[in-house]
C-alpha cells in the first residue's frame, strides 16, 4: 500500500516543491496539499488542493477519511503582515497547529508527523553558547516566529505523549535562502542598501531551498528516526561578508536608533524585532545529530548556498572582473614605475 | 556558481594560500615567487639569482623584471591588493565560533607586533611546552586593566610557535556585548567563557587559552601586582578533565605595570556598566593620551603541561581532585611569576 501524505502550508516555496517533489514519487499514493491560499503555480494532476485554514473542520474529516499517514506540518510562518498582521500570523501558527494536531490525535493510520520549524527558538543574544545543540535549554524569544515556534513544538511533544505510535520528527531549519525563496531575509538582501546594527557583525547560518526539500523528503519517506534536528548548511557567513557577497553597500545605524529605522525598513521586508536582534547577535546551530542520526548531510554549504542566491537573484554593485581588474592595473602601474626606477636610478 | 579556487601554493607559514588563483592553479603572488623567481635563469644562474634588465624584457611579463629594492614592497603592495580584493568581495571563510584567520594574518596580528616586539620587547619561553597539534588549555595570570596579557600570549603562540598555533581565548560576556568589540573578539578567535563553548573547542583540537582570574586579575589595584587572585570555581580543571586535554599554565610578567592602578572609581563603573573604572598616574588626567600603555619588559614562559587523561571522568565527581588540580596550576603560575620577575629585574630596563 501505497503512503498517503498531507502536506500544510503547500502553497508557498518551500510547500510547493515539496508537493512536486512528493507527487513524482511512485510510492506516494494520496497527497493532499492544504493551504487557503493559491498556489503561484498549479499544483500537479495527483494532488488534491484542500483550500482551506488549519482551523477548517473539513481538515478533521480529511485527515481521517483520507487514511493520512504522514502528516507535514509546514504551515508556521515568519511574517506577519502576509499573513494579515501579528495577532492574525500568532493564531494561525498557534491555533492552526492546535487544530491540525486534534485531527491528527483521531487519525488512525497516522505513523509519521514532520514538523518544520526554526532555529529561531535559540534566540539571538550576546551571552548565548557560540553553537546551539538541540539538548541545550535556550532563553526563550519573546517575540514572533521564535515564539511561536516555541509553543508550536510543545504542542508537537505533547502530542508525541498522547500518541507515541507516530514517530514525530522536528526539523529546524536556519534561514533559507536559493533562487525562489522569498522570505524576510531575503527581501532584506533585495534593499538598496543593508541595514545593519553599527559595530556588531554576527554569525549567519543559510540553508539552501534544495537542502530544505531534500530534508523533508528524507524526512517522509527515508527510515527516519524520531527526534529534534538543526538543519543548516556547514559553515558560517558574517553579516558584512553576505553582505559584501550580496555586493550591496552597509549603513551601520547606532544600537539606540536601530528599531526605528527597523519600523521603517520593516515596511519593505516584514521585519520584526526578534529579527534586528538575530541581526545583531546571530545564531548558530550544531548540524551534526542531523549527519548521525538522520543521515542528512546539505549539499550547499551556508556560503555555497548565500552565494548561489546572491548570483540568481541580486545585481552585485562590485565585481569579481572589477576588483580583479583594479588590482591588475594598480600592481602593474606600480611595477612598470619600480622597473624604471630600478633601472633609472643607478646611473 | 562555485566559488573561485584558491591558490595551491602555501604560504611561508605552511598554510594554504587563501588567494584566489589563475588559470594555472596559483594565486599572482606565488606565480611570482615560484615560476618566475624560483626558476634557474638559463645562464646557469643560481636559483632565484635574477638576469639583469635589459630592453628586451620590458615587453614581457611583469613578474620577471628585476625590481631592485623595490621588489619586496612591491610583493606586500600586491598582498595587501589581493587582501583588500578578498574583503571586498567576500571571499574568505570564518569558523563556526567565527575565528577569522584572514583577518588575524593581515590586519590584527600586524597592529600588535609593534606592542609585542619593541614596545613590551616580549621574551618568551617554554613554547616546546605546547603541542604542535591537539588540543590544550592554555591557562594564565590575568593583570593590567585591558586584557594586553592575553593578545600578546596568543601573539607569541602565532609568531613563535613552530606549529603557528591560533589560540582560542575565552572571553568574559561584555566582550560580546560592546559595539565593535563583539565581532573583533570572535574574528580573533575568542568565544564565550561557557563550558559549552570550550568543550567544544577542546573536541575540535583547538588551543584554548583561560584566563581564570577574570575581572579580579585584570581590575586589581598596583600595589597587589604580581599576586595571583583566587581562580574562580575551578571551572577550566573541570573542563581539561571532561576533555583530557593537558593544562599549560603560562605566567605573564610585564603586563601589570602597563596601567598601574592607583585607584578605581567603582560608582562611574556602575554607571557604565563596567567591571572596574581605572584611574592611573595618566588616564583619566591626559585624557586619551593616558591610554598609551607604559613600556614595560615583559616575560612569558609556558610551564610544562599538567596532563589529565590519565584521571579519566570519573574524577569530575571528586571535588578533591579538582581543588588539587586548581591549586596546582595558580602554584606553577604564581611560582613562575615570582621567578620571572627576579630574573627581569627593572620593570622598565
Amino acid at each position: 500500500m501505497g503512503r498517503r501524505v498531507l502536506v500544510t502550508g503547500a502553497a508557498r516555496t518551500t510547500g510547493q516543491r515539496l508537493v512536486g517533489a512528493l507527487a513524482e514519487e511512485p510510492e506516494v499514493e494520496r497527497l493532499v496539499a492544504v493551504d487557503d491560499l493559491e498556489p503561484q503555480a498549479p499544483f500537479p494532476a495527483k494532488v488534491e488542493h484542500l483550500a482551506v485554514d488549519l482551523r477548517s473542520p473539513a481538515l478533521v474529516r480529511t485527515v481521517q477519511s483520507a487514511g493520512i499517514d504522514t502528516c507535514v506540518h509546514l504551515g508556521v510562518t515568519a511574517e506577519p503582515r502576509a499573513a494579515g498582521g501579528r495577532v492574525t500570523m500568532k493564531e494561525r501558527n498557534v491555533l492552526g497547529t492546535m487544530q491540525l494536531l486534534a485531527a491528527a490525535y483521531h487519525a488512525p493510520d497516522l505513523r509519521r508527523l514532520v514538523l518544520k520549524s526554526t532555529t529561531a527558538v535559540y534566540g539571538a543574544a550576546a551571552g548565548d553558547p557560540a553553537v546551539w545543540t538541540e539538548s541545550m535549554s535556550h532563553g526563550s524569544p519573546r517575540h514572533g516566529f521564535g515564539k511561536d515556534a516555541i509553543e508550536v513544538e510543545d504542542y508537537v511533544r505533547s502530542f508525541h505523549r498522547r500518541r507515541p505510535d507516530v514517530a514525530v520528527t522536528v526539523l529546524r531549519l536556519a534561514n533559507q535562502v536559493g533562487p525562489t525563496v522569498d522570505n524576510p531575509l531575503t527581501r532584506y538582501f533585495e534593499l538598496p542598501v543593508c541595514p545593519t546594527v553599527l559595530g556588531f557583525d554576527p554569525r549567519l547560518q543559510f540553508l539552501h531551498e534544495e537542502d530544505t526539500a531534500e530534508v523533508l523528503l528524507r524526512s517522509i519517506l527515508g527510515p527516519a528516526p524520531a527526534g529534534t534536528f538543526n538543519v543548516a548548511g556547514d559553515g558560517v557567513v558574517l553579516l558584512s561578508q553576505a553582505i559584501r557577497i550580496a555586493g550591496k553597500p552597509p549603513l551601520p545605524i547606532p544600537e539606540p536608533l536601530v528599531n526605528w529605522v527597523a519600523e521603517m525598513v520593516g515596511r519593505t521586508v516584514d521585519f520584526s524585532p526578534e529579527q534586528v536582534r538575530f541581526l545583531q547577535y546571530g545564531r548558530v546551530a550544531d548540524t551534526s545529530a542531523a549527519a548521525d542520526q538522520l543521515g542528512f548531510i546539505p549539499k550547499w554549504s551556508s556560503l555555497h548556498a548565500f552565494e548561489d542566491f546572491a548570483a540568481t537573484r541580486l545585481r552585485r554593485l562590485v565585481t569579481e572582473e572589477q576588483v580583479t581588474r583594479v588590482e591588475h592595473d594598480v600592481l602593474d602601474l606600480l611595477r612598470r614605475t619600480a622597473g624604471w626606477l630600478a633601472r633609472e636610478l643607478p646611473r | 556558481m562555485t566559488p573561485r579556487e584558491r591558490c595551491r601554493a602555501h604560504t611561508k607559514k605552511g598554510e594554504r594560500c587563501r588567494n584566489p588563483a589563475g588559470p594555472d592553479g596559483l594565486c599572482a603572488l606565488h606565480r611570482r615567487r615560484l615560476v618566475g623567481g624560483a626558476t634557474p635563469t638559463p645562464e646557469g644562474g643560481a636559483p632565484g639569482a635574477r638576469t639583469p634588465p635589459d630592453d628586451a624584457a620590458e615587453g614581457g611579463a611583469p613578474g620577471e623584471q628585476d625590481l631592485g629594492p623595490l621588489g619586496p614592497v612591491l610583493d606586500w603592495v600586491e598582498e595587501a591588493l589581493e587582501f583588500l580584493g578578498r574583503r571586498v568581495l567576500g571571499e574568505y571563510e570564518v569558523d563556526e565560533f567565527g575565528h577569522d584567520p584572514d583577518l588575524v594574518e593581515h590586519v590584527l596580528a600586524p597592529l600588535l607586533r609593534p606592542l609585542y616586539r619593541h614596545w613590551w620587547r616580549v621574551e618568551t619561553r617554554g613554547l616546546e611546552h605546547v603541542p604542535d597539534s591537539g588540543p590544550a588549555l592554555v591557562v594564565g595570570n590575568h593583570a593590567g586593566t585591558l586584557p594586553f596579557d592575553a593578545l600578546m600570549v596568543a601573539l607569541a603562540l602565532l609568531d613563535e610557535h613552530p606549529a603557528h598555533r591560533s589560540l582560542r581565548m575565552l572571553a568574559a560576556d561584555l566582550a560580546f556585548n560592546l559595539p565593535v568589540v563583539a565581532p573583533l573578539a570572535r574574528k580573533s578567535g575568542n568565544t564565550l567563557a561557557t563550558a559549552e563553548d570550550a568543550t567544544r573547542l577542546l573536541e575540535a583540537g583547538e588551543l584554548v587559552g583561560v584566563w581564570p582570574e577574570g575581572y579580579k586579575g585584570l581590575g586589581k589595584p598596583y600595589r597587589e601586582r604580581y599576586q595571583l587572585q583566587r581562580f574562580g570555581r575551578g571551572g577550566f580543571v573541570e573542563i581539561a578533565l571532561r576533555t583530557g586535554a593537558p593544562i599549560v599554565p603560562v605566567a605573564v610578567v610585564g603586563s601589570e605595570e602597563i596601567y598601574p592602578m592607583i585607584a578605581n572609581l567603582r560608582r562611574l563603573a556602575r554607571l557604565l556598566g563596567f567591571p572596574y573604572f581605572p584611574v592611573t598616574p595618566t588616564f583619566p588626567a591626559l585624557g586619551p593620551l593616558g591610554a598609551i600603555p607604559l613600556p614595560s619588559k615583559w616575560l612569558i614562559e609556558f610551564c610544562p603541561p599538567i596532563e589529565t587523561a590519565h584521571l579519566g571522568p570519573e574524577a569530575l565527581l571528586d571535588p578533591m581532585v579538582l581543588f588539587d588540580l586548581t591549586d596546582r596550576v595558580r602554584d606553577t603560575i604564581q611560582q613562575t611569576v615570582h621567578r620571572n620577575l627576579l630574573a627581569r629585574g627593572s620593570a622598565f630596563g
